[in-house]
């Protein structure tokens, strides 16, 4: 993470130079090569899709970004909370953690079709899916963080008569941070992920929407459309988590 | 003088997989209020069990020890406590660290802020206040530590070898810092420690303490003058102090002639 402003630049330069040198030798080959469209589309005609309908993608995009943030901030709120329950009682851990195992053992899509009964095609099953995925590893990160606190600060805190709420507040919350922000990189991913299986299973809205319906109708330059906006919200997701890390934890080894 | 702690007939045996270990047998220690008491001995002696026992942080299995007349069960009011490692959280800047003592107990920050600040400044921290943990050396360090043990008035400070990962220099600069803050302000200091010159510099009194079982096996009176520079320890007086307690060590089989 440390490095100058100079080297920053350089590295987002870099990454955009090999990413466009990719869409020109695809662009290139898909001339050259001239495959059916429905097989696979040039860039170009990506662009094109996207242009001529901005607003349709930005409306659909919308939903799915509503959906995944809805699941992540439940998630990080949930897990946290199941976090601190965890830690603080044997008991909690034995049920918590159990439940929390073989939740995470079902495969999500297998539970989709079942939220879609309970809920409807609205946003609520999206966002019920994208929890079940990304509470998990909220749960296993911030546990970690606030069981991981230097023996002797707890000493020193006992020393001063701290009881367990205010040595949780004063040092496994804070400590427990850094773990809290992996586990938020991890999630937020998941979160979309969690989304868009949603959107493939019911309802009218959402980019797991358009790509099913673009794909019912064979229009793979849509489905790709689709999927150029999907990566770029996933990727600006991921980078706001790391955005706000930076904010969050300035004094954490990873920042300075 | 009055007894500060008095510790009468303490052990203390843990469980173990090989059955109990016996860390502490039949220690009957006073230590008196305002004076500066040295445990001393090898690694395994119990000094720093007897320590934690006194700051309630672990519990005699045998015998008594009281602070003030009361029994110690779990840590009572108006500790300070140092350790071998400073403890500082990085989320903190160095005031808030000092005033995390405060914090622990529930006490409002405004009302030590003020305090903190001097204490800050007396140890040569003033400038480094708002500085984080890591910005500081071991030393600097150290020293936050030593104001967040004395920020709340304690009656009895507790030092577990607080200079024991420091170098030699920044040990006796920081030596010379304790012994001037104990006679300030005539404060009561239980100090475990292994080395033989820092005991004999700083103490009053030096329990010597033995390992198999943990024990003290004499209390000495360490009559050097005070104020105490630190060429002190070049004198006759003190290299005889030094040498009776090695001489001791050596009878006990815990040193080598």
């Amino acid at each position: 993470m440390a490095g100058s402003r100079a080297e920053a630049g350089q590295g987002i330069l870099a990454t955009l130079g090999v990413l466009a040198g990719l869409l020109l030798l695809w662009e290139v080959a898909v001339r050259v090569l001239a495959p059916p469209p429905i097989l696979l589309p040039a860039p170009s005609a990506i662009a094109v899709e996207l242009a001529d309908a901005p607003r349709y993608f930005l409306r659909h995009a919308a939903f799915t970004l509503w959906t995944t943030l809805a699941g992540f901030a439940l998630s990080v709120v949930l897990g946290v909370a199941l976090a601190v329950a965890i830690v603080a009682s044997r008991w909690a851990d034995r049920v918590v953690t159990t439940i929390l195992v073989v939740l995470n053992s079902l495969p999500k899509v297998a539970l989709a079709p079942l939220f879609v009964i309970w809920m409807g095609t609205g946003a609520e099953p999206k966002i019920a899916i994208a929890v079940m995925l990304a509470i998990f590893s909220i749960v296993a990160d911030v546990a970690l963080g606030l069981r991981s606190v230097d023996p002797e600060a707890i000493a020193l805190a006992r020393v001063h008569r701290a009881g367990a709420w205010r040595i949780l507040w004063k040092l496994r919350l804070p400590n427990a941070l850094p773990a809290l922000f992996v586990g938020m990189k991890v999630s937020i991913s998941f979160a979309l992920v969690g989304a868009i299986v949603g959107e493939f299973v019911g309802g009218s809205s959402g980019l797991g929407h358009v790509i099913l319906v673009a794909q019912g109708q064979f229009d793979t330059v849509r489905v790709f459309a689709a999927l150029v906006v999907l990566g770029v919200v996933g990727t600006l997701l991921f980078y706001l988590v790391e955005f706000a890390e930076r904010l969050a934890i300035p004094w954490h080894v990873s920042q300075r | 003088m009055a007894a500060c702690v008095e510790i009468r007939g303490a052990g203390r045996t843990y469980a173990s997989e090989r059955g109990p270990v016996v860390a502490l047998r039949g220690v009957d220690l006073d230590v008196r209020e305002g004076e500066f008491l040295a445990l001393l001995g090898p690694s395994g002696c119990g000094k720093s069990t007897l320590l934690r026992c006194i700051a309630g942080l672990d519990r005699a299995s045998e015998g008594e020890v009281r602070l003030r007349g009361r029994p110690v069960e779990e840590p009572p009011e108006g500790l300070g406590m140092v350790f071998q490692r400073d403890v500082l959280v990085d989320w903190r800047s160095i005031r808030d660290n000092v005033l995390l003592a405060a914090e622990f107990q529930g006490l409002a920050r405004r009302d030590h802020a003020a305090r903190a600040d001097a204490l800050l400044a007396r140890f040569g921290l003033g400038a480094f206040a708002d500085r984080r943990p890591w910005e500081l050396s071991g030393g600097m360090r150290q020293r936050a530590a030593i104001c967040r043990a004395l920020l709340c008035e304690p009656a009895i400070l507790l030092m577990d070898e607080p200079f024991g990962a420091l170098d030699a220099m920044t040990r006796d600069d920081l030596n010379v810092e304790l012994a001037r803050i104990q006679q300030d302000g005539g404060r009561t200091v239980a100090f475990v420690t292994h080395s033989i010159p820092e005991a004999v510099y700083l103490a009053d009194r030096v329990a010597v303490m033995s390992p198999g079982p943990g024990r003290v096996v004499e209390v000495i009176d360490v009559d050097l003058p005070r104020p105490r520079p630190l060429a002190l320890r070049e004198s006759p007086e003190f290299a005889r102090h030094v040498r009776a307690i090695r001489a001791l060590f050596a009878r006990l089989g815990v040193a080598k002639d």
